[in-house]
C-alpha cells in the first residue's frame, strides 16, 4: 500500500486529521504524519505519489476532492518558500543535519556579514535590522548571553509561528544555533503561548531529536511555555515573564541586546526571523536581498484570513499588493461580497479601505499610510463590517491586554472605549471624534510600549481620523 | 479541600525552584493539576519561592491562565479576536451565551459548562475558533460546540 502524508498540524487536526490519519492505517497504508502546507482551505489535505487531495472528508471519496500534484498546486505554486521549503509532505523527523554543521562552522564574523548583506528585519511586528541587534549582542562583554524566540503570536489572523514550530521545528533550532554561534550566547529559550499545546509537543520533540543528534553541545535549548497574556509578546514584557514576574513592559534603553533577560546580553528575535536565517546562509545574503523592494528584503510569511475564500500562509516576497494577496491568492472574499476593509499587521494594525488595497506589502509603503506589516496577517472584512464597532474593539482589547504599566495606556484604552461607545450611541459625534484623536495622538506619543503606542492605528483609520 | 492538596502544590512549586519562569509555571503545573488555584495555593507558592503573598496574587491576577475559580466540566474558549469577528464569531458567541444562560467568563450555577473569551488560537483561517476541553475545534458552530 501506498505512503499517505497526512498533517499533524492544529487546524488539520481540528477539521479531522487524526481520524483519517487512523483511517488510512485501518485500511493498511503506511501514514506519515507531515507539516501542513499551509493551504487551509484544503485541510485535511492527504499527498500519496506526489498528488495532492484535500480537503479529505473520508478516504473512499479522494478522487471527489483530488487537487492535483503537489508541484503545481494552485496557491503552492509560485510561492517563494524559504523559510518553510521544509514543511509539509515530508515527516519533520526526517532530518539531516550535514547542512547546520556546515553552517556551524563558519565564523562569527561570516554568519554576520551574511545576515547584514540580506537586509534581514525582525518578523514579528517593528523590523528593526535584524543584523544590528546580532552585533550588539556579540559586542557586549558578558559572562552569559541569550537567544530568546518570541513563539508569543498572539495576533489575530497569523500562525506563521504555530506552522513552523508544528510542521518544521528544527527549522528553528537550526537558526537558534546559528545565532548562538554569531553572538557567543550560549542559551536559547523559546517563548511559547500556552494556546499553541501541539506545537509545545513538537518542539520539546524536536530539541529531544537535536539533542540526540548531538547537536546541543554547548548551546542549550529550553522550552517556556507562557501563561495567556499577549502583552507577553512585547520584548520586555516577554523577558519580566520569563524571569518569573508579572509581564510589565521595561522602559527602554536598555535594549535587551545590551541588557535583557536576568540583565545580560540577550537577542529576542520572532519564530520567523530566526527561521529565515538558514535560507540566508545557504542561498547567501546577498541573493536574499535580491528579493523583496528597497529596504524590504526577502520573503515575508503571510497570513490571510477572516472572510476569505482561500485563507493560509502565503510565503511571498515582499512587494505584492494587499489587494493581489487577496484576491489572486485568496480568491477574495468567502461571502462573495466586496472587501469591506482588511486589517494589516494585527490587533495593531491598520484597517485599509479599498482605496489602499493597491499598497504594496512592504515596510516603507505601508508606513506612508500609517500601517504597517506586522506579523505579516492580513485579516478580511467584506462589506458588512462595522468599522465604528472595529475601533471600539481595538480600544477595548488594548484595555483587557494592557499591563497598567503607563497611564495613556491603562488609562486610555477604557476612555477611548467609553469614547467610541458613546459616539455609536450618537451623543455629540464631532465633539467625541476631536476627543478621539486628541487621546490616539497622546497615546501614540507618551506610551511606554507599542501596545497602547500603535492601538491609535486601527482606530485612526477605522474611523478615517 | 483534601488534605492531600497542599502537599501536590509544594512538591510541584519545589520542582520549580530555579528554572526559568518560576513562580509562573509552577502555578500554571498546579492549575493544570488540580483544575484552579485556592489562596492556600499562593501561601505555599510565596513560602517556597520566598516572594511575598501579594507577589503571588500580582502574578496571578496578572495571567488569564492562572485561574482562581473552578471552571465547568466543558469548558468552551470561544475565539473573539478580528479574524473570527470577521467570519461570525460575535454572532456564535451570542448565540451560545443565549443557549447555556451564562456570558462570556462565567459557569453554569451546577457547573456543568463554563464560557471564556480568547483572543486567537492560531486557526484564523478557517473561524470562527473554539476550543472545547482543550480540543480545537475551526469553522465552530453552536451545534460543534455543544455535541
Amino acid at each position: 500500500m501506498s505512503v499517505v502524508h497526512v498533517p499533524y498540524e492544529t487546524l488539520a487536526n481540528a477539521l479531522g486529521a487524526n481520524e483519517l490519519a487512523a483511517a488510512f492505517t485501518k485500511r493498511g497504508h503506511h501514514v506519515v504524519r507531515s507539516g501542513s502546507r499551509g493551504l487551509a482551505w484544503t485541510e485535511p489535505m492527504i499527498e500519496m505519489d506526489g498528488i495532492a487531495y484535500g480537503p479529505v472528508a473520508h478516504v473512499d471519496e479522494l478522487e471527489a476532492v483530488r487537487l492535483g500534484p503537489v508541484d503545481a498546486l494552485p496557491g503552492l505554486a509560485g510561492q517563494r518558500r524559504l523559510v518553510f521549503d521544509r514543511c509539509g509532505g515530508r515527516s519533520p523527523w526526517d532530518y539531516d543535519p550535514t547542512s547546520l554543521r556546515a553552517w556551524l562552522e563558519r565564523s562569527p564574523d561570516e554568519i554576520l556579514a551574511d545576515v547584514e548583506a540580506s537586509g534581514l528585519r525582525g518578523r514579528g511586528g517593528a523590523g528593526f535590522p535584524a543584523h544590528i541587534k546580532w552585533r550588539t549582542v556579540r559586542d557586549t562583554p558578558a559572562e552569559r548571553k541569550y537567544i530568546v524566540v518570541n513563539a508569543d503570536e498572539g495576533d489575530s489572523g497569523t500562525f506563521a509561528d504555530r506552522l513552523i514550530m508544528e510542521g518544521d521545528p528544527l527549522r528553528l533550532i537550526e537558526g537558534m544555533l546559528i545565532a548562538g554561534r554569531a553572538t557567543g550566547a550560549d542559551t536559547g529559550i523559546v517563548y511559547l503561548r500556552s494556546e499553541y499545546p501541539l506545537a509545545a509537543e513538537t518542539f520539546t520533540k524536536a530539541i529531544a531529536i537535536a539533542e540526540g543528534m548531538g547537536l546541543l553541545e554547548g548551546f542549550a535549548i529550553e522550552l517556556f511555555i507562557g501563561a495567556g497574556a499577549y502583552i507577553c509578546g512585547e520584548e520586555t514584557s516577554l523577558l519580566e515573564s520569563l524571569e518569573g514576574k508579572r509581564g510589565e513592559v521595561r522602559a527602554k534603553p536598555p535594549v535587551p541586546a545590551v541588557a535583557g533577560l536576568h540583565g545580560r546580553p540577550t537577542l529576542v528575535h520572532n519564530v520567523i526571523t530566526l527561521a529565515a536565517v538558514p535560507a540566508i546562509l545557504e542561498m547567501g545574503g546577498s541573493a536574499y536581498a535580491a528579493l523583496g523592494v528597497g529596504a524590504s528584503t526577502g520573503t515575508m510569511t503571510f497570513q490571510l484570513a477572516g472572510n476569505v475564500k482561500r485563507g493560509g500562509l502565503f510565503e511571498l516576497p515582499f512587494g505584492l499588493t494587499v489587494r493581489e494577496l487577496i484576491d489572486d491568492w485568496g480568491g477574495g472574499t468567502l461571502s462573495g461580497r466586496p472587501i469591506g476593509a482588511a486589517q494589516v499587521g494585527g490587533p495593531l494594525g491598520a484597517y485599509l479601505k479599498d482605496a489602499e488595497l493597491d499598497a504594496p506589502l512592504s515596510y516603507e509603503a505601508l508606513a506612508d499610510l500609517g500601517a504597517g506589516v506586522g506579523h505579516g496577517g492580513v485579516v478580511v472584512f467584506d462589506d458588512r463590517v462595522d468599522l465604528v464597532e472595529q475601533a471600539r474593539f481595538a480600544f477595548a482589547f488594548c484595555a483587557h491586554e494592557s499591563c497598567g504599566k503607563c497611564t495613556p495606556c491603562r488609562i486610555g484604552a477604557v476612555r477611548g472605549k467609553e469614547l467610541v461607545e458613546a459616539l455609536q450611541a450618537g451623543e455629540r459625534p464631532a465633539g467625541q471624534l476631536a476627543i478621539i484623536a486628541d487621546l490616539c495622538d497622546v497615546m501614540e506619543q507618551a506610551s511606554l510600549c507599542q501596545m497602547g503606542g500603535m492601538t491609535p492605528i486601527p482606530v485612526r483609520s477605522a474611523l478615517s481620523l | 479541600m483534601p488534605a492531600a492538596e497542599p502537599q501536590t502544590v509544594r512538591d510541584i512549586c519545589e520542582r520549580w525552584v530555579g528554572r526559568t519562569g518560576a513562580p509562573i509555571g509552577a502555578l500554571r503545573e498546579v492549575v493544570a493539576t488540580l483544575g484552579h488555584l485556592e489562596p492556600p495555593h499562593l501561601e505555599t507558592a510565596a513560602h517556597v519561592f520566598n516572594l511575598s503573598v501579594a507577589e503571588v496574587r500580582g502574578i496571578v491576577s496578572f495571567y488569564a491562565d492562572l485561574r482562581t475559580e473552578p471552571q465547568g466540566r466543558r469548558h468552551i474558549r470561544l475565539c473573539q479576536a478580528e479574524a473570527c469577528q470577521a467570519v461570525g464569531a460575535r454572532e456564535l458567541t451570542a448565540a451560545t451565551q443565549e443557549r447555556l444562560g451564562i456570558a462570556l467568563g462565567e459557569t453554569a450555577a451546577d457547573g456543568s459548562v463554563s464560557l471564556e473569551a480568547v483572543y486567537c488560537l492560531g486557526l484564523c483561517a478557517a473561524g470562527p475558533s473554539a476550543m472545547v476541553d482543550g480540543r480545537p475545534i475551526a469553522r465552530a458552530t453552536l451545534q460543534a460546540l455543544l455535541e
